[in-house]
Formats: structure tokens, C-alpha cells, sequence
């Protein structure tokens, strides 16, 4: 009865979302949007406070030298959103390290690491970690950025946990990086006020559209959120292999 | 057709949050419903035959790209929603070291 | 082309969460979850966002089940 119930509501509401989107004249259909009409064509010319007819790869003088263009709304037109985010993943992060505070032990796996693991995830460590740094320093030039990045930074770190039964990361050194890396990204934010007179500007050179060193401050400010994120992450995985002492 | 099939997706996530009476399948439909969710937005945002939004040797930006804007807000969701899903699976965690049981139904009886 | 693989990614992303939400086990549950994330990242690379798939590579098909595998991990030793 409960489930037929449900069913129906679940089709109700399918029913109602497609035949809405259907009536509804401003909504384009699936590829047919126009780009030229939204507040995105602004971000892919880079003309939201100047007037770009087009950007040229290998130019330079753009509002954002970042030649991904996710990139650029990301770390720049919207940072503050970004700061916003990086905030509700320390606040989750922190509840779960509160919900765990009592528990020291670490769980047991249930299978006892041998040679071949061991000698081999010390290796891919390395090939991951690097993969992550890589990752998050060229977030405006190729796919990727600081969420990937911090994440990979973070699964190698759960590479350790799995091939060592009893290894525990330092959790002091983790908090304190996350904290610092937070507080320099609102440095930066507070440095572009005293700079531009706006919070979180770009008051570095944009450089060249394609160089490594471009973009102002979209790097700088990703190898940041690369790091934080990094470190919140692998500090709830460790909170998530604990369990309370009996 | 994955636009359809992103709102399938949606219908599932919550036909399973409706009828599901174990939390962890609770989890799981919640992300079931995230996943058909970012589909869909990305969705919103393609446009037949656009290239993907990286500017590349010698191409300027009066080429047809997809929607970059889609894409910036579905990351923001995609990380956010790590972050919810570990702190439910905490919650599940200390509920079942107090209950012994993830059933909703059998929570509280002896 | 991309029309046919539109269509078999979206019919298997149907089959992966009736799948997911409906099997009675919890740790094929999980399994199906983590599927249905991977081939959600095959559907963002054929509507071109590379930035969300990876992304979502990274973090909802590896971290995401590894969280939920620790779950189930620590609390399978009450039953026994």
C-alpha cells in the first residue's frame, strides 16, 4: 500500500516536472542553447567589466588570463562562492570529527597486509600524490583544479591507511594546514580590497592565455583550496577508521 | 535522452527515500536523487556540436563552446555533496553503536 | 553516434539506479552506487565537461565508496 502510495507521487511529480519544462517557451531543448544570449557568453569573452570582440590564445590583456574557462568563474569571477563551499566542507568536516571525538582506536582491517601490498601502494603513493599536485597547479590550463587535486592528494593518503594496519596520519599537522590554508585565502581576498578596492580581485598581471605563469591569482588561490581540501578530506577518513576504546 | 533519463534518476532517488527503511539505503538513494541532479544541469547547459570550455593552440572564443557556468556550479554541488554524505554516514555510525541495528523500524525495541 | 551512446549510457543509468535503490543487500548497493557514479561520468564527458568528470571520478565513485566500505566495515563486527 505504502509503496503504491509512493509510486504514484514519484510519477506525479515526473510527470509534472517534464510536462512543465515542456510548456514552458524559455526553456531551450536539450542542445539548443544559446550561449550568446546568457550571462555566461560575458565569462568566455572575458568582458564583464571591459569589451572583448573575441580572446586569442597566446594574447595577453584579458580580465582573466585562464584559458579554462570553468576555471576563471570558479577561482575568480565567483571566489566568493567558492569561499562559501570551502567553508561548508570544514563545518561538515568538523561535525564529523565531533561526532568521532571520543573514539582513539584505530580499526583493525581484517586482512593482514602482505609484501607485494605493502612494497606496491609505497610506490603508487608516490605516482598519486604527484598526480594531485600536477593536477591541482595546472587547474587553468587543463581539466581538473584544486577539488580533484585535494582529493587525489587525500585517496593516496587512504592508500597508507589500507597498506599499514596500525598507521595513523599526524591529525595536529592537518588542522593546522587546513587552518592556515583557509586564513591565506582570506588574505588574499582582504589583499585585493587594499590593492583594488573590491574583495578577492584579481590584483596580480594576468599574463599570456596559455602560460603556466598567467592568470593573476586563479593558481595560487587553487593550490590552496587543492591543499585545504586535501586535508579535510583525509582527516575524515581517519576520523572514519577509528572506533571508541571498550 | 539523458535529460529524460536524469529525471528518471531523480524519481528514483525519491521512490527510494519514500519507501527505504534502512539509513544507509537512505544514503544512497540521496545520492542516487544528486547524481540524476547534476545531470540534469549539465543538460541545461549543451549545445549540439560546441566544443568543451578549454581554449586551446590558436583557437579564439568566437567558436561555439558549451555553457561554462553549468559546470562551475555542478562542481561546487559534487564536493559539497562528499561533505553531507560523510557527516550522514557519521550520524548512521553512532546510531549504530547505539542501537545495534541500521532498521529504523526495530531502533528503540529490545 | 553520440546519439546511440547517448542512449545506451541512458538506458544503463536507469537499469544501475533501479538497481541501487531497490537490491536487498546493503554491499551490493554500494557496488551498484559506485557504477552508476562511474557511467554518470561517461554521460558529462559526451555532453563536453571534462572539469566534472573528473571531479566526479575522483570523488564519487572513489572516496564516496570507500566511505560508505568503512561504514559497513566497523559495524559488521557487533553481528558476529
Amino acid at each position: 500500500m505504502k509503496k503504491v502510495l509512493s509510486l504514484l507521487v514519484v510519477l506525479a511529480l515526473g510527470f509534472g516536472i517534464i510536462n512543465s519544462l515542456n510548456q514552458n517557451s524559455s526553456f531551450p531543448k536539450f542542445g539548443e542553447a544559446d550561449v550568446s544570449d546568457r550571462v555566461s557568453d560575458r565569462y568566455i569573452n572575458k568582458n564583464v567589466t571591459e569589451e572583448n570582440e573575441e580572446v586569442i590564445f597566446g594574447e595577453d590583456g584579458y580580465e582573466t588570463g585562464s584559458s579554462n574557462f570553468v576555471t576563471s568563474i570558479v577561482a575568480n569571477y565567483r571566489s566568493f562562492d567558492t569561499l562559501g563551499e570551502v567553508t561548508v566542507l570544514f563545518i561538515s568536516a568538523f561535525g564529523v570529527a565531533l561526532l568521532f571525538s571520543k573514539d582513539s582506536k584505530r580499526v583493525s582491517l581484517n586482512f593482514k597486509p602482505n609484501f607485494m601490498l605493502r612494497v606496491g601502494s609505497r610506490a603508487l603513493f608516490g605516482l598519486i600524490i604527484m598526480t594531485g599536485i600536477y593536477i591541482s597547479v595546472h587547474g587553468h590550463l587543463t581539466p581538473g583544479g584544486g577539488f580533484p587535486g585535494g582529493t587525489m592528494i587525500a585517496s593516496s593518503i587512504l592508500l597508507l591507511y589500507l597498506s599499514n594496519d596500525s598507521f595513523r596520519t599526524k591529525i595536529k599537522g592537518f588542522k593546522l594546514l587546513e587552518g592556515f590554508m583557509g586564513s591565506l585565502y582570506v588574505l588574499i581576498g582582504v589583499a585585493g580590497i587594499y590593492v583594488t578596492g573590491y574583495f578577492l580581485e584579481n590584483f596580480l598581471d594576468t599574463g599570456v592565455v596559455g602560460d603556466l605563469f598567467s592568470a593573476g591569482i586563479i593558481p595560487i588561490v587553487y593550490v590552496i583550496i587543492g591543499l585545504k581540501v586535501g586535508s579535510e578530506i583525509a582527516s575524515i577518513i581517519d576520523n572514519f577508521l577509528t572506533e571508541e576504546v571498550s | 535522452m539523458i535529460q529524460y533519463a536524469s529525471i528518471i534518476l531523480i524519481m528514483l532517488g525519491l521512490y527510494g527515500l519514500l519507501t527505504n527503511r534502512n539509513v544507509i539505503k537512505i544514503i544512497i538513494s540521496l545520492n542516487v536523487f544528486e547524481i540524476g541532479l547534476n545531470l540534469f544541469i549539465i543538460s541545461v547547459g549543451y549545445v549540439d556540436g560546441g566544443l568543451a570550455p578549454i581554449l586551446t593552440g590558436n583557437s579564439t572564443s568566437v567558436l561555439s563552446f558549451v555553457d561554462p557556468l553549468p559546470h562551475a556550479l555542478v562542481l561546487t554541488s559534487i564536493v559539497i555533496g562528499v561533505g553531507t554524505t560523510a557527516l550522514g554516514l557519521a550520524f548512521a555510525k553512532k546510531i549504530y553503536a547505539k542501537y545495534g541495528t541500521y532498521e529504523i523500524d526495530e531502533m528503540g525495541v529490545e | 553516434m553520440i546519439n546511440i551512446l547517448s542512449i545506451v549510457i541512458s538506458v544503463l543509468l536507469v537499469i544501475l539506479a533501479f538497481l541501487a535503490v531497490s537490491s536487498k543487500t546493503l554491499s551490493k548497493s554500494i557496488v551498484y552506487l559506485s557504477a552508476l557514479s562511474m557511467l554518470s561520468v561517461l554521460g558529462f564527458v559526451v555532453m563536453k565537461a571534462p572539469d566534472v568528470a573528473v571531479t566526479e571520478a575522483v570523488i564519487g565513485s572513489g572516496l564516496v565508496t570507500a566511505l560508505f566500505v568503512f561504514t559497513l566495515l566497523s559495524s559488521r563486527k557487533v553481528v558476529k
